[in-house]
């Protein structure tokens, strides 16, 4: 697999994120935080992750692709891209943009658009199945995404084939790019409208890296899994956690300086 | 044409291991064929189009040649930011194959006419939009493109009799696929309504018009060298096809035209306004948006000059 294990923490994926969206003067910023603790449960070891395609690697899916920066923090604490790459982030021809592409070797598949992500998971999941693979599946969603019907078109389909490798992350953090969830369009009970779906659903802490690391080790045998992962938008930045704002805006430098403090508690 | 195309992917799956069959729904009295020789290799996603797409990127992009399945406008259309988002993006060889192009499902109605597919279809770089004119060019295309590592739309009709006189099958990737020879007047056609293009072509020479009649059936990428040297023979052109006027084969033709600063006047003939509020046969809908042969006779001989 390669690369650097050790020092993937959701403290270094934090700072990362406020460091590069601070530099590129980006928003989203509250999206990423949000799935940092997320992405260190995943690149901690569970994803059998590679540099290149490698075609038994497992494939992961960054379904709710806003969130691009916490993933290219993981690829660069993995040491799957560079110090010089990250550091390109948003910058006019790079690789790294907002959303990400999978013109990077260690990014399986481009997203950006919501509720496209679960049917390429279902079909990367039934491809392993088809090949005798003991690959897996992951995919990452926003709680937002799931008002899209193909989320719940690719579930069905993922529960009628019996994909146990597929495991999916529900982000569910309550807030949308123009509202809160239960404002603009209700997703609640978000875990009993998968469990309606035939998916094995287990509810955890978003923001407990070992919580998620079991909830993502042991799949069932035969359905695929869902992790509902209790979230707070913005988390481990105080002045950020459950605001709106925070989808859009990039930080001005005094924002950026109390943000870098805030995680230093998380530390 | 799907006949002869489900068979030939038949043979083909027999050959290489990495065809699969994946349909939302549709298919019925067509794809048998497939589904009793490789039940393993078929997929029935239900109605849920936008999964079958998806699900199609993710197994091509472990190796898989998926050929996803239905009626055209629900193939190309509902799915289409996956297509472009999914295939088209990820250059992977998924292949959507959309039957009945134009008015093919006649009492249909309007759901179920593909008449702007080809003009959404090749504005996407990459896929390759194949619209066959009859079922030996259907099985010559599929047999050229199946393994191509890009993704391709396959754009069929139904009809499983009619020959296109003078095609004999033929494909030839970035060609036109020439059908009858002369010198007065050029018609090129798409599709299974080529079968009026060349009947109207043959009226034409009972009248003292010799036209040469070319079918497109490569649309994308366009077959542009062909077209600009058949261009620069004529004074004028009529391009027949069962689509929207914008977009299509007229507009593609008028892209040659202008681009290369050619002296030939264009007439497109296709499907001008919303075909609602009323169906009919698909002779009946043709002949109502005036692709039937005697309107085209009629209106080539206009644009020729020769015409009251």
């Amino acid at each position: 697999m390669g690369g650097m294990l050790l020092s993937i923490t959701p403290y270094g994926i934090r700072k990362i994120i406020l460091e590069q969206s601070k530099r590129a003067n980006v928003g989203h910023i509250g999206s990423a935080l949000s799935v940092a603790d997320v992405m260190a449960a995943l690149y901690c070891g569970v994803i059998k992750a590679f540099r290149t395609k490698e075609p038994e690697r497992d494939r992961f899916i960054l379904s709710k692709g806003h969130a691009a920066l916490a993933l290219y923090a993981a690829l660069y604490l993995r040491g799957f891209i560079s110090r010089l790459e990250l550091d390109s982030f948003c910058a006019d021809g790079s690789a790294l943009g907002v959303h990400p592409e999978s013109s990077l070797g260690c990014v399986d598949f481009s997203t950006g658009s919501l509720g496209q992500g679960l049917s390429m998971a279902a079909g990367a999941a039934l491809a392993a199945r088809l090949q005798n693979s003991p690959r897996r599946v992951f995919a990452l969603l926003s709680d937002g995404e799931c008002n899209e019907g193909s989320v719940w078109e690719a579930a069905m389909f993922a529960a009628h084939h019996k994909l146990s490798n597929l495991t999916a992350i529900v982000d569910l953090n309550g807030q949308q790019a123009f509202g809160y969830t239960e404002e603009v369009l209700s997703m609640t009970p978000m875990a009993e409208r998968w469990r309606a779906v035939k998916w094995d659903v287990i509810e955890a802490d978003g923001h407990d890296v070992a919580a998620l690391a079991a909830a993502l080790a042991a799949p069932p045998a035969d359905r695929p899994r869902v992790i509902v992962a209790r979230t707070i938008f913005g988390r481990g930045v105080e002045f950020m956690e459950g605001k709106i704002k925070w989808h859009y805006w990039p930080m001005s430098d005094e924002e950026y300086a109390l943000a870098i403090s805030c995680i230093e508690k998380l530390k | 044409m799907r006949k002869a195309f489900i068979d030939t992917l038949v043979e083909l799956a027999e050959r290489d291991p990495r065809v699969l069959l994946l349909s939302g729904d549709i298919g019925y009295l067509a794809l048998e064929p497939f589904i009793e020789r490789f039940p393993a290799r078929y997929l029935n996603c239900g109605v849920a189009e936008q999964n079958m797409l998806g699900v199609a990127t993710g197994l091509a992009e472990a190796g898989f040649v998926p050929f996803v399945y239905s009626i055209a406008t629900f193939s190309a259309l509902r799915p289409y930011e996956f297509l472009r988002n999914g295939p088209v993006l990820h250059r992977l060889p998924v292949r959507v194959v959309g039957v009945g192009g134009g008015f093919e499902y006649g009492h249909n109605g309007i759901t179920h006419y593909a008449i702007e597919d080809v003009a959404v279809m090749r504005a996407q770089p990459g896929l390759t939009v194949i619209s066959p004119a009859d079922y030996l060019q259907a099985r010559s295309a599929l047999l050229a493109t199946w393994d191509i590592s890009g993704p391709v739309y396959y754009r069929l009709g139904k009809d499983a009799k009619t020959l296109i006189p003078g095609l004999d099958g033929r494909f030839d990737r970035g060609r036109v696929q020439i059908t009858a020879t002369g010198d007065d007047f050029l018609i090129l056609a798409m599709g299974a309504i080529s079968r009026e293009a060349v009947a109207a072509a043959e009226e034409l020479r009972a009248k003292g018009l010799a036209c040469t009649v070319a079918v497109i059936a490569e649309v994308n990428p366009a077959p542009a060298e062909d077209l600009a040297v058949l261009l620069g023979r004529f004074k004028a052109v009529m391009t027949v096809e069962a689509h929207y006027l914008n977009g299509g084969l007229g507009s593609l033709v008028a892209e040659v035209i202008a681009e290369r600063g050619l002296h030939c006047r264009l007439l497109r003939r296709g499907i001008k306004d919303m075909p609602a509020g009323f169906s009919g046969s698909e002779e009946y809908m043709n002949r109502s948006c005036g692709l039937d042969r005697g309107s085209l006779a009629e209106a080539a001989l206009k644009l020729a000059g020769r015409g009251e």
